[in-house]
């Protein structure tokens, strides 16, 4: 199969990571999106790898998959911060920077 | 000797010092403390005098430093001294009548309860015009002509509680400072012309410089005179200047300040004679005013203010005789010495009617005073005499010589100059008959004062009749001993130097006709007011009558022209700062806060906005980059 489909398939799920980022007012579902938007590069990084033949962009993945593990942790918690203090996870409710 | 110069101005100097600080314990005897330092001024002064009589004619000049002023790098203002024939001249008459009208004051002033602050500034006002005579260079000039000026605001001042007093210090002070800007000016331009404002390189070498630059210094040095002599155009001052007391009217306003001007102009003299274009400027100047001051003279119930008129027409007068240059200089300084005898004179006198009237000046409300009042009557009657020019008396010579001048000017200019001041003369014996019939014959027209009390007129302490009995003999012997054998010109001619004019008319026909128009003016004046009845409240009168009580309308024209000009001109600058200057300032502040306002919409915590901002600006660099690379 032509490695270059892989390339549009992550130009797809960047889109749509991207479209439910700016559209959608629930936290987690950003969340997602943003986790979305990651693996497209992920899957952009990986199909590059392989189109070049050098194993660059496969440790940049890796690298992304921790930075993003470590960042669902710390979003989830924030997240689940805000939920309990507002009890609704709609980003457009925490438009102040105040409670 | 030459000490002796600097102690006549410290004198009078520490006499204020002691007066204005010494307190209260020295109210009981102020003024004899004044009067006493003003007398030691004066015997000084003789004693001077005796030192340069004793002198050849030409050697009779005392210079004497007394101490370094201002030293910095080249610039340098020595208080230094310089006494010569006409600041001895000046120096006698300031100490003389002013030793008399402090011994007036202690009878005029015995009543009232600031006194010693009276004779204080007496005092000072004597210390500060001696140091304007004897002053060696322009720049110490300058300070005894402040200092005069300072002496002349608080002396009017001087009963502050009465709203019109303290208006009229005022008015006489910045009216002033119009013409000590001129002084300065010139002070400044000839500093720049010579590098010095010393009286001996200045005069020298004034020839030196252009006409151009010479004619700027004159025309400067005549708008101080103006201002402080009360020359047209800055005359309006001395009308209101009588709200003093009355002694203070008879020196400061009638002898001695207001003659400065003359003094600056003649003491100038080569300046002058070096710039004809500022000579005609002079005699213009005097030639107006000299008319201006008498027909407000003739207009004016107030009999100071009627002697205020004259003292400006006198004035007038010198002024005319020295701007006619080497001819009129002497006879400039003749008739202002005396002048100063009779004016004062005059002044004491109606001071002294004043007293006995209980402080009423309305000519229309005295009649018949002169078996009240026989040695007021008199002495008034002398100096009366003496300023209209009556044959024998002061008046008579020194005017004479003037109107001879005038018309030795040659010319159109001299016929004219003549003309007026022979008008001028027709005027004076006009208003003065006036204030004489009014004043001391008729009936009585006496009105009850504020509190219902008809005046009871009497004669006034010997204190002030003894000063109005030796100005009256001055008045009437000074013009006649001058003359014998031209002594005063001959004193004089030294520093002022002389030439002979050559009249168009004889000096007998300007004598007769002089004659003439004297008789003719009394006649008038006799007519109206000695003949018939006068009424106690003036009669309308024709326009000009009317106009003249206004002071020919010289209050409206400045109101008019100065002040509503001047309010017109802050207005139009204000409008200027308002609507361009802070239109700027505001409008940048305004845009720039619009352009906040409208951005801080930008700010509206939605992340999703944000977010949308993030990706816009990422779309735009990527196509930018990818825009770059295509190129």
């Amino acid at each position: 199969m032509n490695p270059v489909n892989y390339l549009y398939l992550a130009a797809l799920l960047f889109t749509i990571g991207a479209a439910g980022v700016l559209i959608r007012r629930n936290a987690i579902v950003i969340f997602m999106c943003v986790e979305l938007m990651l693996n497209a590069c992920n899957l952009a990084f990986v199909t590059f790898s392989r189109l070049h033949g050098n194993l660059d962009g496969q440790i940049i993945a890796f690298f992304t998959m921790v930075v993003a593990a470590a960042e669902v942790v710390v979003g989830l918690a924030i997240i689940v911060t805000i939920f309990r203090s507002r009890h609704s996870a709609s980003v457009d409710d925490a438009g102040l920077l105040k409670l | 000797m030459e000490n002796l110069i600097g102690l006549l101005v410290v004198a009078p100097l520490l006499g204020a010092a002691v007066l204005l600080c010494g307190g209260r314990r020295l109210d009981r005897g102020g003024p004899w403390i004044g009067t006493l330092f003003a007398a030691a001024s004066l015997a000084i002064a003789a004693v001077l005098f005796a030192g340069l009589l004793g002198r050849d004619a030409d050697d009779r000049t005392l210079d004497a430093t007394a101490f370094s002023w201002v030293p910095v790098g080249g610039f340098r203002a020595d208080v230094g001294f310089h006494l010569d024939q006409l600041s001895m001249t000046f120096v006698l008459l300031i100490t003389g009548v002013g030793t008399l009208i402090h011994l007036y004051s202690v009878g005029y002033m015995a009543h009232d309860e600031r006194r010693r602050r009276f004779f204080g500034y007496l005092n000072l006002f004597l210390a500060a015009m001696l140091l304007l005579v004897v002053a060696d260079n322009y720049l110490l000039l300058y300070v005894g002509w402040e200092g005069v000026g300072l002496a002349s605001y608080l002396l009017i001042g001087f009963w502050q509680h009465k709203p019109s007093a303290a208006t009229a210090a005022k008015k006489a002070f910045i009216v002033n400072r119009v013409g000590d800007m001129g002084l300065s000016i010139a002070i400044m331009l000839m500093f720049t012309t010579f590098g010095t404002f010393a009286f001996g390189p200045v005069l020298e070498r004034a020839t030196e410089a252009g006409e151009g630059k010479l004619t700027a210094v004159g025309l400067m040095l005549l708008l101080a005179a103006c201002g402080k002599s009360a020359q047209v155009p800055l005359q309006s001052w001395l009308g209101d200047a009588m709200e003093g007391p009355t002694p203070v009217s008879a020196l400061i306003h009638a002898a001695t300040m207001v003659t400065a001007g003359v003094y600056l102009i003649t003491r100038s003299g080569a300046i002058f004679n070096a710039a004809p274009d500022a000579q005609t400027a002079v005699v213009t100047v005097g030639a107006v005013t000299l008319l201006f001051g008498a027909i407000v003279g003739c207009a004016k119930d107030d009999i100071k203010k009627a002697l205020a008129g004259s003292t400006m027409s006198q004035i007038g007068y010198m002024i005319l005789a020295a701007g006619l240059g080497p001819i009129g200089y002497v006879f400039a300084i003749m008739h202002l010495v005396t002048h100063g005898f009779f004016k004062a004179g005059l002044f004491l006198g109606a001071g002294s009617v004043m007293h006995g009237m209980n402080d009423e000046v309305d000519m229309r409300r005295y009649g018949g005073l002169r078996k009240y009042m026989p040695v007021t009557f008199v002495t008034f009657g002398l100096g009366y005499l003496a300023i209209i020019g009556f044959p024998g008396l002061s008046g008579f010579f020194s005017k004479d010589k003037i109107i001879e001048a005038a018309f030795a000017k040659g010319g159109t200019e001299g016929w004219i100059l003549g003309g007026a001041a022979l008008l001028g003369a027709a005027i004076t014996a006009y208003y003065m008959t006036r204030v004489m019939l009014l004043t001391f014959f008729g009936e009585k027209r006496w009105q009850p004062d504020e509190r219902g009390e008809l005046p009871h007129p009497h004669e006034s302490p010997r204190t002030m009749t003894i000063p109005m009995i030796v100005l009256a003999v001055g008045s009437v012997f000074a013009g006649g001993l001058f003359s014998i054998n031209d002594v005063f010109l001959k004193w004089l001619e030294p520093v002022t130097g002389h030439a002979e004019g050559h009249s168009p008319v004889s000096a007998l026909t300007v004598t007769a006709a002089t004659m003439v128009v004297l008789v003719i003016g009394v006649a008038i004046a006799w007519a109206q007011y000695g003949r018939r009845p006068v009424p106690v409240t003036a009669p309308r009168g024709s326009l000009l009558t009317r106009a003249a009580r206004r002071d020919l309308l010289q209050d409206d024209f400045n109101h008019v022209v100065l002040v509503r000009g001047g309010e017109h001109l802050t207005r139009s600058l204000v409008y200027v700062d308002h609507s361009l200057v802070d239109g700027v300032v505001n409008g940048t502040a305004a845009s720039v806060g619009g352009l906040s306002g409208r951005m801080r919409k930008l700010q509206n915590g939605y992340a999703r906005s944000y977010a949308v901002s993030m990706f816009g600006g990422a779309a735009v660099l990527i196509a930018a980059t990818l825009l770059m690379r295509a190129v």
